[in-house]
């Protein structure tokens, strides 16, 4: 099965739609609660990242008898220092983005603690990939 | 563990939906305005405690699985946020406490912390 999720950059009251209508799938698929919820905090968080960085994006979701794959691609700024994003503290937000309770630079090391692979590619002024792997155990 | 009713009753708060819930017991409570690290939990039965009035603590909310929502400050629910956490049966509490002070008494009154 796959389902894509258009994103839109920059708009705060549609962040998280994507995300809601996963776990909405996973849900009606009797998936494991715990694996539903690591599973759509990671999308959740990249929607939200999408939403606060890039121009726009999507978020493509495969569900296999054995496990859940997602990308989520954007056209956006990029990042210019992957290792420096992944650190715990580091972020680039802006005020809006902390206005609505984001922007601790928290949201890619909790992608990687609710994933079981977490793949990012980025290329600067054309855009991110980020690539998660979540088994049905 | 704390009843729903009884928080609500001694924070002198309103239920704003989910007013079918309120016999429930909660077992812990997360005082946070920064939705980064209420994504960071992964307790169940928690009550969120919060000043931070968006559509963005609602749907970490619903990511979290968490069903229960205290505003503190005095902050208003809008309609938007309303409807989306009873699509998703998230009970939305209102109380006009300082978030120190809604903590303080519901630590009195059993709540645990997450850490």
């Amino acid at each position: 099965m796959v389902f894509t999720f258009c994103i839109e950059g920059g708009n705060f009251s549609k962040a998280g739609s994507a995300s809601s209508e996963v776990k909405k799938i996973l849900k009606q698929l009797n998936v494991d609660s715990k694996i539903i919820k690591r599973t759509v905090v990671s999308l959740y968080e990249a929607e939200v990242n999408v939403v606060a960085h890039a121009f726009d994006g999507d978020m493509i979701v495969e569900i296999f008898p054995d496990k859940i794959a997602v990308r989520i691609e954007d056209k956006g700024p990029g990042i210019p220092d992957i290792d420096k994003a992944m650190e715990k503290g580091f972020s680039t937000a802006t005020p809006k983005v902390r206005e609505m309770g984001f922007g601790a630079g928290m949201g890619l090391p909790n992608i990687k603690k609710n994933s079981d692979e977490m793949n990012i590619s980025s290329k600067v002024n054309v855009g991110t990939k980020l690539e998660i792997v979540n088994y049905l155990k | 563990m704390v009843k729903v009713a009884d928080l609500v009753d001694k924070l002198n708060a309103s239920v704003i939906c989910g007013k079918d819930d309120l016999n429930q017991d909660i077992s812990f409570g997360f005082a946070s305005d920064l939705m980064s690290d209420v994504l960071t939990l992964d307790t169940d039965n928690l009550l969120l405690i919060t000043g931070l009035n968006n559509l963005q603590t609602i749907r970490t909310s619903e990511m979290s699985d968490i069903s229960y929502i205290l505003f503190v400050r005095d902050k208003k629910v809008s309609q938007e946020m309303k409807d989306l956490a009873c699509e998703n049966n998230i009970t939305l509490i209102e109380c006009s406490y300082s978030m120190f002070k809604a903590c303080s008494i519901l630590c009195e009154m059993g709540l645990e912390p997450v850490y």
